[in-house]
């Protein structure tokens, strides 16, 4: 069993040097993760914010069924989309002009719309969290509807914005898509390898330290996000981590 | 007797069964699963498909199968998670002989590597010899715009990569540089994967030829294998046991009798035809009559100066006193 352990050992070891060196090929990778995940996030955030307010201002028959449909495909199933997302931008498939599979821009939209469900699930409830009374009070004082719809999105930009973190950390964790989409291309212009693409990368080729190196990284940026998240919900909750539940 | 009492002893008298079954099942699938590691290209071909079909249907045995490119396959053999090896890449091979981690190697079959690109090979290799066909790939590579991709490798530690590497420096360049070019890009993955990278994106590529037609006979791509043949894209195929003397866990028995089948005539007649059915010529040539009767040539002279070790298949310290292997 000694035996068995070493590589793990060594690898711990080597991944800390790699990652405290300032390694270029592994903060090239986690740049590049950050880069298309955050792109990917900005769009899903721009994108579906309109459809969130939308979704939460307006009535129209069949709302329900529609926001139940977004609901739903948060748990969409990351390769189940790669799939249809390689099907459709490979050479021969119906968007194939647009070149886009194996691209950093394939990978950036692939993600995006990953995300889009969640960003939208996140944002109605944000939205339809804020009174009401605020879109008629601006609305009595003056206000043209876009301008009430501002005011309300006014009051429920710290939802968006977590929403987003949300959708960022999604993106930036996931592996169907980046794999299948992005094809884990690496290159000196045009790269499309990520974290969590080149992790299963470098375990196939047997680089552990590599692989434990990368997967710190993600851990400890993922936890990060996390905890932001949950300490901006709730302020109050550092100071009662510490005590015993009452 | 209460209720409650039976059904509690039926729930434990199911428990214990289950268990047992559970047990007893595991068992005996592991006294009867044959572990093998292999390079993806005879994974992916489906030629693997075929021999665990054959055999499974004539030996109590499950064949496991787990593809790799070469060189993870030669270190899971070290690390214990392999009975037998099926790789293509003998000067990767030889540390593993030589340090006692595998042995009885028998070179079960043979192909060529061929270079593929767009039908429209801009670069315009066809006609020239794998030398020639790097040196204008460069060439045409050095004109393109940046971020354009030109060749696509597998640098995956794979027999195909070190193949790779090694057309590299005969046509003069070193494999460092080139692989800096903005113009080189790998997948670090298997080959059905960086062949459909390669035709998605234009680019040249070195695949072996099995691999290659089983895509383009699918329709996933419509690259074409613009040079094959020729020693220097000699593919050679061999089989080694683990060592049980090295790795205690290792299958010995069955891994010999897994290989005496390989290079029976059964077996070397599934490698041979395989791919006959669904491609309309074979993928593979089966060495073992052809190093025997030293015919076709020039491909056995080929095979011996590529392949062999101080000039046999298996230097004799190796051969771990299966002689019957050698006859």
């Amino acid at each position: 069993m000694v035996e068995r352990l070493n590589p793990i050992v060594d690898g711990i070891t080597k991944a800390f040097q790699l990652i405290f060196s300032g390694d270029p090929t592994v903060y090239g990778i986690a740049y590049r993760s950050l880069f298309f995940s955050g792109t990917a996030a900005v769009l899903a955030i721009l994108w579906g914010t309109p459809i969130a307010m939308l979704l939460s201002l307006k009535d129209f028959p069949g709302k329900s069924l529609v926001k139940g449909f977004f609901t739903s495909l948060i748990g969409m199933p990351t390769v189940a989309l790669g799939l249809i997302l390689f099907l459709l931008f490979s050479k021969d498939g119906p968007l194939g002009f647009l070149q886009l599979l194996y691209t950093p821009g394939g990978v950036i939209l692939g993600e995006a719309i990953l995300v889009t469900p969640l960003i939208i699930s996140i944002a109605v409830n944000a939205i339809e969290s804020v009174d009401h009374e605020i879109m008629n009070l601006a609305e009595t004082l003056g206000a043209s509807e876009s301008q009430a719809y501002i005011a309300v999105l006014k009051e429920a930009a710290n939802g968006v914005i977590f929403s987003g973190l949300a959708c960022f950390n999604r993106a930036f964790a996931e592996l169907g898509v980046a794999l299948i989409v992005g094809g884990s291309i690496v290159a000196r212009v045009g790269g499309t390898d990520v974290l969590t693409t080149d992790i299963s990368m470098y375990i196939a080729r047997g680089n552990f330290s590599m692989a434990i190196a990368l997967a710190m990284i993600l851990l400890v940026i993922v936890f990060g996000i996390n905890l932001i998240i949950l300490i901006a919900k709730n302020p109050k909750a550092i100071i009662t981590w510490g005590k015993m539940p009452q | 007797m209460k209720a409650w009492q039976t059904i509690l002893i039926a729930a434990v008298v199911a428990t214990m069964v289950v268990i047992a079954g559970t047990i007893a099942y595991v068992d005996l699938n592991a006294r009867t699963t044959l572990r093998i590691s292999t390079t993806t290209s005879l994974f992916d071909t489906g030629l693997l498909d075929a021999v665990k079909a054959e055999y499974e249907a004539s030996h109590q045995v499950t064949l496991q199968i787990v593809e790799q490119g070469t060189g993870l396959a030669l270190a899971s053999a070290s690390a214990g998670d392999a009975d037998v090896v099926l790789v293509h890449s003998p000067s990767q091979e030889y540390p593993y002989l030589a340090n006692g981690t595998l042995v009885c190697r028998k070179i079960i079959a043979w192909n060529y590597f061929a270079i593929i690109g767009p039908a429209s090979d801009p670069a315009k290799i066809t006609g020239e010899n794998a030398t020639q066909a790097l040196q204008s790939i460069v060439a045409y590579g050095g004109n393109q715009t940046l971020g354009t991709i030109v060749w696509v490798s597998r640098n995956d530690g794979s027999g195909t990569f070190t193949k790779e590497q090694s057309l590299w420096k005969a046509a003069g360049y070193n494999w460092t540089q080139v692989s800096g070019e903005p113009w080189y890009a790998y997948t670090g993955t298997g080959m059905a994967d960086t062949l459909n990278v390669a035709y998605q994106k234009n680019a040249y590529i070195l695949s072996d030829l099995g691999t290659y037609l089983a895509l383009f006979r699918a329709g996933t791509i419509s690259s074409k294998a613009l040079i094959s043949g020729g020693k220097s894209l000699l593919n050679v195929y061999s089989a080694y046991a683990v060592n049980p003397q090295k790795i205690s866990s290792a299958k010995f028995d069955q891994a010999i009798t897994f290989i005496e089948w390989l290079i029976s005539p059964t077996g070397q007649n599934v490698i041979s035809t395989f791919g006959e059915a669904n491609y309309s010529q074979s993928l593979f040539y089966g060495a073992v009559q052809a190093l025997k009767d030293n015919a076709p040539q020039p491909d056995v002279s080929w095979i011996q100066d590529y392949a062999f070790f101080n000039g046999t298949e298996c230097p004799v310290q190796y051969q771990a006193n299966q002689t019957q292997l050698y006859q």
